[in-house]
């Protein structure tokens, strides 16, 4: 099961957090603070993963965006790898073409995505069409009960 | 239109439209500093706080969300937990979707709001909506706290027999993390689970197959009765071969594989069913081969797939020559261009090799080749691995390996490093003079990062083999050049070396080679050498203490140097450091007062016997695979090592008090009888119960003892008639042991020792011990007591205390009562229990009455 999963930029600025199991938010910041310091001091040239407490630390760098999952001892760091990358997809099949910014400035979109990926720290849907049939239909439900003309910036704007 | 009328009374209210939260995120972008980005987050966090508080319905959604992209920022937003909730209750999806999605950030297991979500959270999962069953879903997988998961179980189990697909598989995740809560739901999921393995859906199927895995790993039970319902397997295993025969399917295609998740899934339960069961792996075997030589190895998911397959195949009882291709399998991966795939067949190596000892034993070259790899993950599991892999006769090659593996190692595998290169040469030396050699390189190497417990461990091989003093004093002396401030611990093994054998350094009568050219040594060098060390501010006070016990060893080895020691000696008699000071002293008047028994009392000592059961302890225990595998942590490795230890602080009692006990036995100062004396001297005083020389680490504890021993000979060392008259009178009265403390584990015992002629004065030794399963860190005591006594600690024996009773710390506390008044004592304990800073405070009032009359 997969403990949590952290976006963060080359600058070390957070993008997105998603924890799977309860920590108090103080050790969460910690914990950020820690792994981003860790993951940007290794060389490209490095391999992927780093033993870290009792979890294993598998990162991995899309342009700007470096993506880190915690795994534990059990799990396939490997394949991991692969959810990483299927998650980069997903992103960019949504966005069309994903950048940094798209993920700063939706960030809630980048979350449902998620949601729809995996559930509790495991993967609940390998269907890339499903995922994100998903979510267009979860999007269309707020658009039609968005009030338009009266007031186009009503959603989150 | 309600929405469009609550709209307008707003805007006429004169309440401003809220910030867009695309507009926020500009702002907080566009400050240039992070003050700048500070004012624009605080101001709006003040505005969002104030529609919160004016419980404003239309613009929630939005302000919430700006939360989140704030929370992100570090900032604090706990006072957002109440909106999300109102959001979740809100019938607009637009609403529960930002409220849920808040609720998984905002709120972790540890809140007291879950009662209200969980109501909401009830009233969704009955929804006729399927998405917002489906948000319901996922933020209860999200928190689950124990109660969610009694209260919701039911529910959770209803909807994993759903029709829809959607909601099954989500409710299948969620009863996954509810039984990892809750483990006595596992039977109520049972039933419904084995329904979902006959779906087609890959999500259902990879959901049915994540629980059952969660299950079988957590209740024998559920194994047993997976096991039971014989189809299983070959269901399992018509799945798998359905995936890899199956044609392209592009919804499920990786790279050219099938739905790779899905297969090590499969793969992972496969394992746990066949695990000790030989009929269910006579099952899988065909099907594992099949995987094992038809995934493609090219790219990374080929490898994940072949990785879980490896794992499987050495987990069950399969056939040799599966294991043998699996075993060439991680060979391969070991020659893998792509760092990550190396990484991943070192683990797994490391994994297998106790089972597969030889064949892994095939691939040694090429694992030690790894301890070169510029990456650090890669040298740590390399090394780890050279460690499980050494045995008799490798033991040469391996050694020398890793000592130049030990030279450019980061500082922290060097401790590690150092530490095991010892255990391994104890165990597997071919000879002593091998061992000492070695020994001494990796000192050498490794510096200051060596663990105390080498030293010690070091003084006693050296002493036990009688044939190789000269050579190893000899060696020694010729090691000790260049920094030697890096490499203390060298230095002390030296000190303590020329301090018994400095004599035999002209000793050419041993194997020396010819061409080895002899270096000339003159008496006054040795001492000149001693006196540099002394005088370095870079020496550590233990390397002084070593160095002032050689010293005076020294003026019975070079009697003409003598006159040249004593003054050395005598200049450290006002040395700030309590032992050293009274080292000094004690070595002082036994030039003076005691001249005619310096020479017995420093001759040579016998060798150093530890019992050899002990030994076997140490052996067996430090060369179990696991430990070498994971990290040794300092306390095991000091619990291990008891038996050196106890002999080193025997070293250092006869260092310091044998004039003491020699003063009643001027007659016959015999070597033998020396050491009997020390052993006496142990058992009239009785400074030394016999667990206070265990797994604190050795020199403190040294200290302790030494210190105890002060405070008995009548705490009052500069006045030398009183040192050696209070002798006569040495007696302790026995005090019955309290036990000051005990909760959660942590138990905290006091010894009293009171000497009869200081009568004012209990010294107390305090005994932690720690039944739980996880170690204690940083562990601090601190005490108090009423304001008419006094009360000195001294330094305790560690920070750590072991878990499971596996060994303890120790501290000695002196207390000084001249009214003679009960003594009451309020103790405060500070540590770090499993991630976690504790505190605990105590009174003590149960002491018992002798201890102040």
């Amino acid at each position: 099961m997969m403990n949590f999963m952290l976006l963060f930029s080359r600058q070390g600025k957070l993008r997105l957090q998603k924890w799977f199991v309860a920590y108090p938010e103080k050790v969460k910041r910690k914990v950020t603070r820690e792994l981003i310091t860790i993951v940007l001091s290794r060389k490209p040239k490095h391999c992927s993963f780093i033993d870290w407490k009792d979890m294993k630390i598998v990162y991995k760098r899309y342009a700007s965006l470096y993506f880190l999952c915690a795994i534990e001892e059990n799990d396939n760091e490997l394949l991991c790898l692969e959810l990483i990358h299927r998650y980069v997809e997903l992103l960019d099949k949504y966005f069309g073409s994903v950048c940094e910014l798209d993920i700063i400035f939706n960030f809630e979109k980048a979350y449902f995505i998620l949601d729809e990926f995996m559930l509790g720290g495991e993967i609940q849907e390998t269907s890339k069409k499903s995922v994100l049939k998903a979510i267009a239909a979860q999007d269309l439900m707020q658009e039609e009960e968005t009030p338009q003309g009266f007031f186009e910036d009503h959603g989150l704007g | 239109m309600d929405l469009q009328s609550t709209i307008l009374s707003k805007l006429t209210s004169g309440m401003p439209t809220p910030m867009r939260l695309r507009d926020l995120i500009r702002q907080i972008r566009a400050a240039r500093t992070a003050a700048d980005e500070r004012a624009v987050i605080q101001k709006e966090c003040a505005y969002i706080r104030s529609t919160f508080r004016e419980e404003d319905n239309v613009w929630r959604c939005r302000n919430v969300a700006k939360l989140l992209y704030i929370h992100m920022l570090g900032y604090p937003s706990h006072f957002g937990q109440l909106e999300c909730l109102k959001l979740i209750a809100s019938p607009r999806f637009t609403d529960k979707r930002i409220g849920y999605l808040g609720a998984m950030l905002l709120l972790d297991e540890r809140q007291d709001v879950h009662l209200l979500i969980t109501n909401s959270l009830k009233n969704d999962l009955n929804s006729q909506t399927q998405f917002v069953v489906g948000l319901a879903l996922c933020a209860l997988g999200a928190i689950c706290s124990p109660e969610m998961s009694r209260d919701l179980g039911g529910e959770v189990e209803r909807l994993m027999k759903s029709s829809n697909t959607y909601i099954k598989k989500k409710a299948a995740l969620c009863a996954a993390r509810i039984i990892r809560k809750v483990p006595e739901f596992i039977e109520m999921f049972l039933p419904a689970v084995r329904t979902l393995l006959t779906e087609k859906n890959h999500a259902v199927l990879i959901t049915g197959i994540t629980l059952m895995i969660e299950m079988s790993e957590r209740s024998p039970d559920a194994l047993s009765y997976f096991k039971k319902h014989n189809e299983m397997v070959p269901n399992l295993v018509r799945i798998l071969k359905n995936l890899i025969m199956a044609g392209y399917s592009p919804e499920h295609d990786v790279s050219g594989v099938s739905d790779p998740f899905l297969q090590i899934k499969i793969l992972r339960l496969l394992r746990l069913l066949g695990r000790n069961d030989a009929e269910a792996s006579e099952a899988m075997n065909d099907i594992l081969a099949q995987v094992a030589t038809n995934t493609e190895g090219s790219k990374n998911v080929g490898n994940a797939i072949l990785y879980e397959t490896v794992i499987s195949i050495m987990d069950i009882k399969s056939e040799s020559g599966l294991r043998v291709l699996a075993i060439n399998i991680l060979g391969r991966f070991l020659l893998n261009m792509d760092k990550n795939i190396r990484y991943v067949a070192l683990t797994t190596l490391l994994k297998t090799v106790q089972a597969d000892y030889n064949t892994v034993q095939r691939h040694r070259n090429t694992i030690v080749e790894c301890l070169k790899d510029p990456d650090v993950s890669i040298r740590k599991k390399a090394m780890e691995l050279c460690f499980a892999l050494i045995n008799s006769t490798n033991i040469r090659s391996m050694t020398k390996e890793l000592i130049s593996f030990l030279e450019k190692a980061d500082p922290e595998f060097k401790s590690i490093c150092s530490s095991n290169l010892c255990i391994c040469a104890e165990k597997y030396a071919p000879g002593s003079k091998w061992h000492i050699d070695t020994m001494i390189k990796v000192l050498t190497t490794a510096g200051n990062y060596v663990r105390d417990d080498v030293v010690g461990n070091l003084i006693q091989l050296i002493s036990d083999t009688n044939e190789l003093h000269s050579y190893a004093v000899q060696q020694l002396w010729k090691h000790l050049k260049g920094d030697l401030e890096t490499k203390q611990p060298l230095v002390q093994v030296s000190m303590w070396a020329l301090g018994e054998y400095a004599d035999l350094l002209n000793d050419i009568s041993l194997e020396t080679n010819a061409e080895e050219s002899f270096e000339s040594f003159e008496e006054g060098t040795v001492v000149e050498f001693c006196e540099k060390i002394l005088n370095s501010n870079l020496m550590n006070i233990v390397t002084k203490e070593y160095t002032l016990t050689a010293l005076i060893k020294l003026t019975v080895r070079f009697p003409s140097q003598a006159s040249r020691i004593k003054p050395i000696i005598d200049s450290y008699g006002c040395h700030m450091n309590v032992e050293i000071q009274q080292r000094s002293v004690e070595f002082s008047t036994l030039f003076s007062k005691h001249d005619e028994l310096r020479p017995s009392l420093f001759d040579r000592m016998p060798p150093m016997k530890s019992s050899s059961e002990k030994k076997e302890k140490v052996q067996n225990e430090a060369l179990d695979i696991n430990e070498l595998n994971g990290d040794i942590d300092s306390g095991h490795v000091n619990e291990s090592h008891k038996a050196q230890e106890y002999s080193a602080a025997l070293l250092d009692l006869l260092g310091d008090p044998v004039p003491i006990t020699n003063h009643d036995r001027t007659e016959e100062p015999k070597l033998n009888n020396v050491n009997n004396n020390v052993l006496d001297l142990l058992g009239v005083i009785d400074v030394n119960p016999p667990n206070a020389v265990n797994n604190s680490q050795m020199l403190p504890n040294v200290d302790i003892n030494s210190s105890n021993l002060l405070s008995l000979v009548g705490s009052n060392v500069q006045t030398n008639s009183n040192f050696f008259d209070g002798l006569g009178s040495q007696k302790t009265k026995e005090i019955p042991s309290i036990t000051a403390f005990d909760k959660n584990g942590l138990k905290i015992v006091f010894d009293f020792e009171k000497a009869v002629d200081v009568p004012n004065t209990v010294t107390i030794t305090l005994t932690a011990t720690n039944a739980s399963d996880f170690h204690i860190n940083d562990f601090l005591f601190q005490a108090a007591v009423p304001k008419t006594f006094q009360l000195q600690m001294l330094t305790p024996s560690s920070t750590v205390i072991p878990a499971k009773n596996s060994g303890c710390l120790q501290q000695v506390l002196r207390v000084t009562n001249p009214n003679k008044s009960q003594l009451r004592m309020r103790i405060r304990l500070s540590y770090e229990y499993n991630g976690t800073q504790k505190l605990e405070q105590s009174e003590i009032n149960n002491f018992p009455p002798d201890i102040w009359q």
